[in-house]
């Protein structure tokens, strides 16, 4: 809170009943909020509650469709970024809006000055961005190229754009997502020291250890809807927890897990890189009855491990050995084959086929079999029943089997692959960001049905960037980074700190990797 | 053999390669211009045919040479603006509209020159620029007769190389264009028109494809003929990616270019026949095709390229 200011609390953006939709959808139903100087706001909600529409909204990137927006007293006019620039608002977007082939300096510039003007104020932009980065934590070179950045530095970048336009009031849409634990702490260290210096803080998100730790209030957005607001010193985890999801939060009870023989070995693999890194000498062992989580930040080397079990990437060297066996050729035809359930890490772009119907696409890893042919022609009838097994089973919200993929929910979407994956009860199951996008009660859905098949006996690999999610499922923690796989860790060994360094890095042995 | 090497020794043959460049480099710097700026302009083979056309027929009338030049840039900008409209807000296949721009542009000129002059059975002429030597530079041995003894449309040529340089580097609006053609959203988040910038760009880079299909009517020949720009602008889409998006780089292509062009034509001449000159006219070609392969395979491309800025609506 400020105090050097007469009044304590100077309300510096007022937003009064915005509503928005979309179509049938509404996205905000008539919102109300303010902010005042020197205060972080917290805006609390599940992915769907309408946080980020309200921030686009506020930003200019949509017009409302009804409501007010009060800057400083004067109101802003709507679907106009250039005048939401002008009256000091600063946004930082989940999908960062840099220009990657050009300068650190040449983003934070960019429409700063005239257009048409034969200068471009380099010495003196560099200098103001030089202060800007020493005062407030956010250390980068200006002359650097955003491709040679680091994610945790790109943010930075975003943060100075905004401060290098005398932002007063900004706006951080989910930023600490792409964040190791360290990063967060350095943002929220920036943060203080902002709010130290007058600035406003709107902070979106849906982690509430998050939003105990950096926040003056709490709005908690539902459904589009005003859930309710709390002085975040006032409100327990468990209150805001049920603002935000509307009842009780579910909690999956996990037991201890009883190991039992290795059903899957990956044995000294490199692989060529499939947008991240490659993997290089990778060994690891998935056990049945067991839960393997592997943490990292996106981009090192998640995606060719998941295409290598799933036999979608070839190997460039080692073994993959299954129920003890060497794999001659693994393919996804041989994945299948010896009982593999997969749960792929995009669900639209290789999960499902969103224009095609639920039953076409739950038997589309089985249609060969006999279950779903007669005299080898697709047997339809046998394919509705399974899709309807499937709908009733996994409690998927859809009309009929007949339903194009694409209308349904992420959440129903990621139901319907489940029961795909886990029709059969494979005993090796890869689930790749099994939950994200998804909402809790979809969350805790997807959880339970991985314990219950870790209680069974089958061996999975639960492939996630969110450390939460690693922490609570997995009875034994791989890191990745770059490509290769620290030791293996037991549940509860390591802390989210010490897990962190080892997502940087720190601690990997060079050369060779080892897990068992 | 010693024939085929002394010709890369003679002035006249440089000052050939310049002049069959500068067209190219003004094509090349407008696609490169809108590539930059995330669109690609397929129309530029029948927007330097209508800036051929409408160049020449300006002097023809009795304009200034200068004139004609500013017409053909007016004419190039006008179908550099149909092309934005099309590709930019309401975000039409790139592919698509361009090849309809150049089917556009190329026939509705023929049907103008045709109703225009309907009579005529040679080509008119008219008088066009003449070369012209700058003080001073055109002394310097070796470079100043090749590069300092042309028409003044290629010293426009040369100045629009370091024009385009200078604003994509230096200037404000130089950097809103290379942000629109990596990032758009970047341009917009700023509070920047990402729509008046890439249309803005198309149409600059429009301009000077016109320019460059004139710079044959009124520079290199007097008069204009049916199929006169014959796949230089397709050319000019190659140089711009074997020049990966950069000005300076183009430029070299342009000129590399334009020499084996030249050098073919000499080569021609000294085999007398032995070998089928459609050899040499493909040689151009191929070798341009093997240093794109060589080249262009690790050029960073614009992010952007091709893909329409939808804004707002989900």
């Amino acid at each position: 809170m400020d105090a050097n200011n007469g009044q304590e609390a100077e309300a510096v953006l007022r937003l009064t009943g915005i509503t928005k939709r979309f179509g049938p959808l509404v996205a905000n139903d008539a919102i109300s909020l303010s902010l005042k100087r020197g205060e972080v706001v917290a805006l609390l909600g599940e992915n769907g509650a309408g946080k980020t529409t309200l921030m686009n909204i506020l930003f200019g990137h949509y017009t409302a469709d009804e409501g007010d927006i009060e800057v400083f007293g004067k109101t802003l006019p709507p679907g106009d970024p250039h005048a939401a620039l002008a009256a000091g608002i600063g946004m930082v977007h989940q999908h960062f809006t840099l220009a990657d082939q050009m300068t650190v300096l040449e983003n934070i510039v960019l429409g700063t000055q005239p257009l048409w003007s034969f200068n471009l104020g380099k010495g003196a932009a560099r200098e103001k961005i030089r202060r800007l980065a020493a005062d407030y934590g956010l250390e980068v070179d200006p002359d650097r190229m955003i491709t040679e950045l680091s994610v945790g530095e790109r943010q930075r970048v975003e943060i100075l754009k905004a401060l290098y336009r005398e932002a007063r009031i900004l706006i951080l849409d989910e930023p600490t997502a792409v964040l190791t634990p360290m990063e967060t702490e350095a943002l929220f260290a920036t943060l203080a020291k902002l709010v130290a210096a007058g600035l406003s803080v709107i902070f979106i998100s849906h982690k509430l250890g998050e939003v105990q730790s950096v926040s003056d209030r709490v709005v908690v957005l539902r459904g589009g809807k005003l859930a309710g607001e709390r002085k975040t010193a006032d409100a327990t985890r468990r209150e805001l927890a049920e603002l935000m999801v509307g009842g009780q939060l579910p909690v999956n009870e996990i037991g201890p897990s009883s190991p039992r023989e290795c059903l899957f070995e990956l044995k000294g693999i490199s692989t060529r890189s499939l947008g991240g890194a490659a993997l290089r000498q990778v060994s690891m062992q998935l056990r049945g009855g067991e839960i393997t989580g592997l943490a990292g930040i996106s981009g090192n080397g998640q995606a060719a491990l998941a295409a290598l079990i799933s036999g979608t990437l070839e190997p460039v060297e080692g073994e993959i050995i299954v129920h003890g066996e060497k794999v001659e050729r693994w393919s996804p035809g041989a994945a299948l084959e010896r009982g593999l359930g997969r749960i792929p890490e995009d669900r639209h772009a290789t999960g499902m086929i969103g224009d095609m119907s639920v039953a076409e696409n739950v038997i589309s890893e089985a249609y060969r079999s006999s279950r779903f042919s007669r005299f080898g022609f697709l047997d339809w009838k046998a394919a509705a029943t399974f899709a309807n097994d499937i709908i009733k089973a996994y409690d998927v919200k859809c009309p009929s089997p007949d339903a194009r993929v694409r209308l349904l929910s992420g959440g129903n979407m990621q139901k319907l692959i489940l029961g795909r994956a886990l029709d059969g009860d494979p005993d090796i199951i890869l689930a790749s960001q099994p939950t994200r996008g998804l909402d809790v009660g979809a969350v805790a859905y997807v959880h339970a049905r991985l314990i219950e098949a870790r209680d069974r006996g089958a061996a999975v690999l639960l492939i996630s960037e969110d450390l939460d999610e690693i922490q609570t499922l997995s009875d034994r923690i791989l890191v990745i980074h770059r490509g290769q796989l620290s030791r293996p860790s037991l549940r509860g060994e390591l802390s989210v700190m010490e897990l962190g360094e080892l997502m940087a890095g720190h601690g990997h042995d060079e050369g060779a990797s080892h897990a068992a | 053999m010693n024939e085929a090497l002394e010709i890369l020794f003679t002035a006249s043959f440089w000052v050939a390669a310049i002049r069959i460049a500068s067209p190219l480099i003004f094509a090349t710097m407008g696609e490169l211009i809108c590539e930059r700026a995330g669109v690609l302009n397929l129309g530029i083979e029948g927007i330097m045919v209508a800036g051929a056309f409408t160049g020449w027929f300006t002097v023809y009338m009795g304009g200034d040479l200068w004139t004609g030049v500013l017409v053909a840039a007016l004419t190039g900008a006008m179908f550099g603006l149909l092309h934005g409209f099309l590709t930019v807000p309401l975000g039409l296949s790139q592919h698509v509209t361009g090849i309809g721009i150049t089917l556009l542009a190329s026939s509705l000129t023929y049907f103008t020159y045709r109703i225009l002059l309907p009579e005529v059975s040679s080509p008119p002429k008219i008088e066009p620029f003449q070369p012209f030597a700058v003080p001073v530079l055109s002394d310097i041995p070796v470079l100043g007769p090749t590069l300092f003894n042309q028409t003044p449309l290629t010293y426009l040529a040369y100045f629009t190389v370091a024009a385009v340089a200078f604003v994509f580097y230096r200037t404000p609006v130089g950097v809103a264009v290379r942000a629109v053609g990596e990032n758009p959203s970047a341009v917009e988040a700023q509070g920047i028109s990402v729509t008046a910038v890439r249309i803005g760009a198309v149409m600059v880079g429009s301009a000077l494809m016109a320019i460059g299909g004139a710079f044959l009517t009124m520079s290199a020949f007097n008069s204009f003929f049916f199929e006169m720009i014959n796949g230089r602008g397709w050319i000019a889409i190659a140089l711009v990616v074997f020049g990966s998006w950069r000005p300076g780089k183009a430029l070299i292509g342009a000129i590399l270019f334009a020499a084996f062009d030249a050098y073919q034509v000499r080569l021609q001449q000294i085999t007398g026949g032995v070998i089928p000159y459609q050899i040499f006219l493909m040689m151009p070609f191929v070798l341009s095709i093997v240093a794109l392969v060589v080249v262009a395979r690790r050029a960073t491309y614009p992010k952007a390229l091709m893909i329409p800025y939808q804004k707002g609506e989900r």
